[in-house]
């Protein structure tokens, strides 16, 4: 899950981790407010989830509270890459002498919680990737025993030449590590950490997600989750258990299994289809699920046939057929459907399903080519 | 001969008594394999379909002589039955269980690998060897026994697969789901490894999808090591970017991870890719008679 700069702050703080001092705002006057009370130069930050805000001028730099306001009502309301900013954060300007990146993900190589560090701050990280790669430094630290001082040192160290500095550095590199676990960060980086010309180190600008997996341990950072950022149809398919993404086609999709509802996608392209949805009923699928899933669908206007694609293993043909029943008599879905139902139970989903109108098929590619060819019929 | 299970394998069921566990428990048994012991905190001494139930692991190992363990308990106790198993000394651990924390796998792997355990998942379907033992939760009856060893990262893709292996008469050797989620125990190269050397074993299907880097890996790895034919499968051509395709691991991330570059790393590698599932036994047959 995204989270927004503020909350990510949030988090940090909560761990001891140097952060200027912010407020948030949704209006020019809580905006010129904000900035009155830091008394200093801030900085306006428009608050939403995409990278490259600065580019977009959702980041101003403002001298007095008069600026502020102004820049605030500027941002407020802005469009950025299709997201309207509806929370701005006024924040304490910290004089840069120095800007570095400390970035920290789960390696899927590695298998462990890995750093990379690099003395190019401030800028597109990608960019130092593939331009200056020496420049980033590496670290994967063991997750059973932690990341030790002296390991926060020799990253520190990479970094930064002053020893008192170095040390100061090697302390947020510890902290960071403390609120990634804690809060079962995926990825957080810190671009740019600042030195000040007084040699102080902050984050200026924090990203974090949070593995989704790990969010029924931390409720507060659940709560956390943007409703603006989510349709009704997203927020309905995941409060079922459903993995839904939402796609232009035209022939709407029910698959158990993420591959196989991927490869269904891919084998409907191949039939000169286009789907409407990639959507996972999961494993152990209740018959609500089914039912749900094929409300979401026939909500979206352009789908045109209905394809469903299971092959049974811990979900069961039977559970599938009996939502797929109750959708039928619930419900007056007038589109085509297309079923193929094999593996675990499949004798007994067709028991449940017989009398019930829709067209059969036994393998995807034959489902597939009638679902596509049913989706191109004029209504 | 087959890979990391067989004839010898000696089951015990974590979460025996949940309703996944003992359907799935019936399941394993009906299939043949020996499903020895079961284990449910609080619930030692009672009994599954006729397989005794332990309280803790290492109970069961004691008792029965397990050196197999899969898991159907809920995710937020997965990583303590994983470290729980490996302690009691099995060899090898099958996690079903979807939606372990990142963080909790990634421990428990450096945990495993210091043990020498094989962990298989999580969030995966499990292995069967057919004809001698079936750890998990695949429909045991269209698999059939022969020369093909399948490893993938999905499940149902997997059975799609081996269906397609069959009706065109290709038994396997082993076929593994090696799970969805961005750290899993065994990956690709691990299957590979074992295959290469797995004298019932003449080819390898690889089932890929989006997400990280892995089947980059493992075309490196045929290319440099493998003498048995692979040939290949990438799910998610027309995957949006940015999008979490239902597997936790499954998502284009900064541009990488398409399914184009694992195509083209594979095909560089001399592994021939398939458009579509249903072309996979033709692959194979031409692979075969190379």
């Amino acid at each position: 899950m995204k989270i927004h700069e503020y909350q990510a702050k949030d988090i940090l703080r909560g761990y001891d981790v140097p952060i200027p001092r912010f407020e948030i705002a949704t209006t020019q006057a809580q905006a010129r407010a904000a900035a009155e009370d830091i008394g200093r130069m801030v900085v306006v930050k428009a608050q939403v989830h995409v990278g490259g805000r600065g580019k977009a001028g959702g980041v101003k730099l403002a001298k007095t509270p008069d600026e502020a306001e102004k820049h605030a009502g500027a941002i407020l309301g802005m469009d950025i890459k299709g997201l309207t900013v509806e929370k701005i954060m006024i924040s304490d300007a910290v004089d840069i002498d120095r800007e570095y990146y400390i970035g920290m993900i789960v390696d899927r190589a590695t298998k462990k919680p890995v750093y990379m560090v690099s003395e190019a701050g401030g800028i597109d990280i990608e960019e130092v990737a593939s331009k200056t790669p020496e420049k980033i430094h590496k670290y994967a630290v063991d997750p059973e025993k932690g990341l030790s001082k002296e390991e926060a040192l020799e990253l520190a160290a990479k970094i930064e030449s002053r020893p008192a500095v170095a040390e100061r550095v090697a302390d947020f590199i510890s902290k960071l590590y403390e609120a990634f676990v804690g809060s079962d960060a995926s990825l957080a980086e810190i671009n740019p950490l600042v030195i000040t010309p007084d040699e102080e180190v902050w984050a200026v600008d924090a990203k974090m997600n949070i593995d989704d997996n790990a969010l029924y341990r931390h409720e507060d950072i659940a709560a956390m989750r943007d409703p603006s950022t989510e349709t009704p149809e997203l927020r309905r398919a995941r409060e079922m258990g459903l993995s839904f993404v939402k796609l232009d086609g035209n022939v709407g999709c029910v698959v158990n299994g993420a591959g196989l509802a991927m490869t269904t996608m891919d084998v409907i392209a191949h039939y000169g289809g286009e789907p409407a949805n990639f959507l996972d009923i999961g494993g152990s699928s209740s018959p609500d699920k089914v039912v749900t899933a094929l409300e979401i669908i026939t909500s979206d206007p352009n789908v045109k046939s209905i394809l469903i694609n299971i092959f049974g293993g811990i979900t069961r043909c039977d559970d599938v057929a009996r939502g797929l029943a109750q959708a039928l008599a619930q419900t007056s879905i007038s589109l085509p459907i297309v079923v193929r139902l094999t593996g675990t139970n499949e004798e007994e989903a067709k028991e449940v399903l017989a009398g019930t109108e829709f067209v059969s098929a036994d393998t995807m590619d034959e489902a597939v080519e009638k679902a596509v060819e049913l989706a191109r019929q004029p209504a | 001969m087959s890979i990391f299970v067989d004839e010898n394998t000696r089951v015990c069921v974590q979460g025996i008594t949940g309703r996944d566990g003992a359907f799935h428990t019936k399941g394993m048994v009906e299939y043949g394999t020996k499903v020895v012991a079961g284990v449910t905190p609080g619930k030692g001494g009672q009994d599954v379909d006729g397989v005794p139930v332990f309280d803790t692991m290492k109970d069961a190992v004691e008792k029965t002589g397990a050196n197999a363990s899969i898991l159907f308990v809920p995710a937020k106790f997965a990583a303590g039955a994983v470290t729980e198993a490996a302690e009691a000394g099995v060899g090898v651990i099958v996690a079903i269980s979807e939606g372990v924390p990142t963080l909790e796998v990634s421990k428990i792997y450096q945990k495993l690998d210091r043990l020498g355990t094989r962990m298989i998942g999580p969030n995966c379907p499990g292995i069967i060897s057919p004809g001698k033992c079936k750890l998990g939760i695949m429909p045991g009856w269209i698999h059939k026994e022969g020369g093909i060893g399948v490893v993938s990262r999905s499940g149902t893709l997997t059975y799609e697969v081996v269906d397609q292996l069959g009706r065109h008469g290709f038994g396997q050797s082993t076929v593994i789901g090696i799970g969805g989620d961005p750290i899993i125990g065994t990956n690709f190269i691990d299957s590979l490894t074992a295959y290469q050397e797995d004298p019932q074993t003449e080819a390898v299907v690889l089932i890929g999808e989006i997400g990280g880097t892995d089947e980059e890996q493992a075309a490196d790895f045929v290319k440099a090591n493998m003498t048995k034919p692979v040939v290949s499968f990438i799910a998610g051509r027309t995957a949006p970017p940015g999008k979490r395709m239902g597997h936790a691991g499954a998502i284009i991330a900064g541009g990488k991870g398409t399914a184009q570059e694992k195509i083209e790393a594979l095909t560089a590698a001399g592994v021939p890719v398939a458009d579509r599932p249903s072309e996979i036994p033709e692959l194979i047959k031409e692979a075969l008679k190379a």
